[in-house]
């Protein structure tokens, strides 16, 4: 049986979506804000606002614990200033760390119209979700999930989708068994606060939220799974903290693809706001012959610092990490991945591609480390970097330890701008500037568009688009 | 069709072309020829609008518009076409999806309706008989990894599909064998046309045995200082430009 717990994959995505993107036009259009009466925390964070939460989510007392033990390790620990971010102090004090629709709907007919018209706003009606060729989608609204569209029949084909706040309260010897052990509750600032206080999302009319999704997905002795998630956050003018943990289990033979378009809030042109995406995603290759692929296209959020990993524990288990990196006006990356090769004949592969426009920082930063029992491991690298404009800048920053003398390490980086002769080619030829733009970034991000699922390449395509919009010229 | 008068242009403030005036009438081949830096490329370039070249005097008229003050991709859906001397190389964009995308944005420029997938593959399946070029070159990168025959041959395909009124051929001949320069000549053949002119540029006289053009008019330190029929083309060969006294190259 495959476990699938999630919580909030915030499921706001831009499906279906060659009119969204043209929708989202120049300025954030997605900003917009849903009036749907709320319960919340007021803002602050203590042991009482845990317990208070832990509380309102009817957890159990186990929960309540861990969540308390993760916050007193997170007092003890400092923020991470070794990424290339200017990031402004956050004040945890102000921040509201959970909010809810009042009521709890237990089907979709429950649920308020109001949130329905947000969905169709962002052109991800619920009903429609269920056309989505096979694939389930758990929709969350800011904190609650409030409808899983393929909950039946996943089930009847031995697959556990549900939120986390559910699994939590039904399936606690799965969450007991595997929460926390991918990304363990002290493992970063980030993931400590996470870990304290995740909830279902927020973003809503309270005043300065943060969101801390968790996602867990077990994949058992020969399961395969795609996992699709998708963000895009209505607009704020001041910076929203963003703070999820994803945490992927492949037992032998499994395989796990998890493939993410991100579209939070940027800030406006003027680098005003965003959100700040500070994410931990880690996957465990546990058993033999498991594989792990995470492919991203982040085109959003005022700062990334996000490392989606893999751990290669089993002999011959694969990990992959395919990344487009956008980032334009303001914005700052700091984005990569880390391969942990422990097994024998463990392989792994990073195709990474940075785009930068406007003044913004687009940095990768890989990790891969070959361990003592890695024998006869593999890795490949390739680290492209596009540069649009004069002002941006693009680092990378690839790290190596190779512990095992059988083990081989390739590392391959380019950077490259998009020239003056490929613009005039183009535009000699009848595209004008911007498609000729958008054409270029297209081909030059082509290697991990193709690892995206087909509906899902489509939409990250139309977003780099929208999102390069006034980048030339 | 197309109109050059005085034209003077510069190029990071040197002046290049000074004071060139050509006439071309539709269904025209003429042959430009010339010494290095006579300012040959810098006429391409002028006429298909890439950046830096300034135009100090003179008027390019192009079926009774103002050439000059048109963007580079307004004047290919108006139906002029450079065929580069040195093809530009776009990783990771299909060939044929370029061409599509060229030729749909023109059409739409033009009023005229988009194709769908399916029609322009009929097309370029036609047009295949112009400039045979194999099915995976269609299918690889724009100009990536391509031989330098395979990226003139490229060209000409293009100008197949795109079917423009004006076409410049810069330098097409060069570093092509013979066996690569027939073929393209062969490709520039078919597609001559009465309501299409041809103006190419060119080094030898050796593209000319192929592609028999009208008029072969000799450029020299920026204009035109000698024009006649194609067998001027065979006295320079024999003489050089430096026999033309005009002055070769200032």
């Amino acid at each position: 049986m495959n476990s699938m717990i999630n919580d909030s994959s915030s499921a706001t995505a831009l499906r279906d979506n060659a009119d969204v993107a043209e929708a989202l036009g120049r300025t954030y259009s997605a900003g917009f804000i849903t009036e749907i009466e709320m319960t919340g925390l007021p803002p602050g964070l203590d042991e009482d606002t845990i317990r208070a939460l832990s509380a309102v989510k009817h957890e159990p007392q186990w929960m309540t614990e861990w969540r308390l033990e993760a916050y007193r390790h997170w007092l003890t620990m400092a923020k991470p200033d070794w990424a290339k971010l200017n990031i402004d102090p956050i004040d945890y004090q102000a921040i509201s760390y959970y909010a809810a629709p009042k009521k709890q709907p237990k089907s979709l007919d429950e649920v308020d119209p109001a949130l329905l018209e947000t969905y169709e706003k962002l052109g991800v009606p619920l009903h429609e979700r269920a056309a989505l060729a096979g694939v389930a989608v758990d929709a969350v609204f800011d904190s609650v999930s409030v409808g899983t569209t393929f909950r039946k029949q996943l089930a009847d084909a031995g697959v556990l989708f549900c939120s986390m706040s559910e699994a939590i309260r039904e399936y606690p010897e799965i969450v007991q068994k595997y929460l926390g052990s991918v990304v363990p509750t002290g493992d970063n600032f980030f993931a400590a606060l996470n870990s304290a206080v995740f909830s279902d999302g927020s973003f809503i009319n309270a005043q300065n939220t943060g969101q801390f999704e968790r996602t867990l997905i077990v994949a058992e002795e020969g399961a395969h799974v795609s996992y699709l998630e998708g963000c895009t956050a209505p607009k704020r003018d001041e910076n929203q903290l963003h703070a999820a943990v994803v945490e992927l289990v492949a037992l032998e033979g499994a395989q796990i693809k998890y493939s993410t378009v991100q579209n939070w809030y940027p800030g406006d042109e003027n680098g005003v706001g965003g959100i700040y995406n500070f994410v931990t995603k880690r996957g465990d290759c546990r058993g033999d012959d498991s594989k792990i692929c995470w492919t991203q296209v982040e085109t959003g959020s005022a700062i990334t610092w996000k490392y989606p990993s893999v751990v290669l524990r089993g002999d011959r288990s694969v990990g992959e990490f395919y990344s487009v990196a956008l980032t334009h006006h303001f914005q700052q990356a700091d984005t990569g991945t880390k391969m942990i090769h422990l097994g024998r004949h463990t392989k792994s592969k990073i195709v990474s591609k940075g785009i930068s426009a406007g003044k913004s920082s687009n940095s990768y930063r890989g990790l891969v480390k070959m361990e003592k029992g890695a024998e006869g491991a593999r890795n490949y690298t390739q680290c492209d970097s596009l540069l649009i404009g004069k002002q941006c800048g693009a680092h990378t920053f690839p790290y190596m330890e190779v512990k095992n003398p059988t083990a081989i390490v390739e590392h391959e980086a380019t950077t490259s701008k998009i020239s003056d002769d490929q613009m005039f080619y183009c535009r000699a030829r009848g595209i004008a500037e911007e498609d000729a733009v958008s054409m270029i970034v297209d081909g030059f991000c082509k290697q991990v568009f193709r690892e995206l699922p087909m509906e899902f390449a489509v939409e990250a395509k139309k977003l780099l688009e929208v999102s390069l919009e006034g980048a030339v010229g | 069709m197309l109109k050059i008068e005085n034209l003077h242009a510069r190029v990071a403030g040197r002046e290049i072309l000074k004071g060139l005036s050509l006439e071309v009438n539709a269904g025209e081949v003429h042959a430009i020829m010339g010494p290095n830096g006579a300012g040959k490329s810098t006429l391409g370039n002028v006429l298909s609008g890439r950046d830096g070249y300034e135009v100090t005097a003179g008027t390019v008229s192009y079926n009774g518009v103002d050439l000059l003050t048109m963007a580079p991709e307004a004047r290919a859906a108006a139906g002029v076409f450079l065929a580069f001397q040195y093809p530009v190389e776009i990783p990771g964009v299909n060939n044929t999806y370029f061409l599509r995308a060229a030729l749909n944005a023109q059409r739409k420029a033009r009023g005229e309706k988009e194709l769908d997938s399916m029609q322009f593959l009929k097309l370029v399946r036609e047009r295949l008989k112009v400039m045979q070029i194999s099915d995976e070159l269609l299918h690889r990168a724009v100009n990536e990894g391509f031989s330098g025959g395979e990226k003139k041959r490229n060209e000409i395909f293009q100008m197949a599909v795109l079917e423009p009124q004006l076409a410049i051929l810069d330098e097409t001949d060069s570093g092509l064998d013979i066996d690569a320069l027939k073929q393209v000549a062969q490709g520039v053949n078919t597609l001559r046309s009465p309501e299409r002119a041809f103006l190419m540029i060119t080094h030898y006289q050796r593209l000319l045995d192929y592609v028999v053009p009208d008029f072969v008019h000799v450029l020299a330190n920026g204009r035109i200082v000698e024009s006649g029929d194609k067998s001027l083309a065979l006295k320079l060969e024999e003489h050089g430009y430096a026999g033309l006294g005009a002055g070769a190259a200032a």
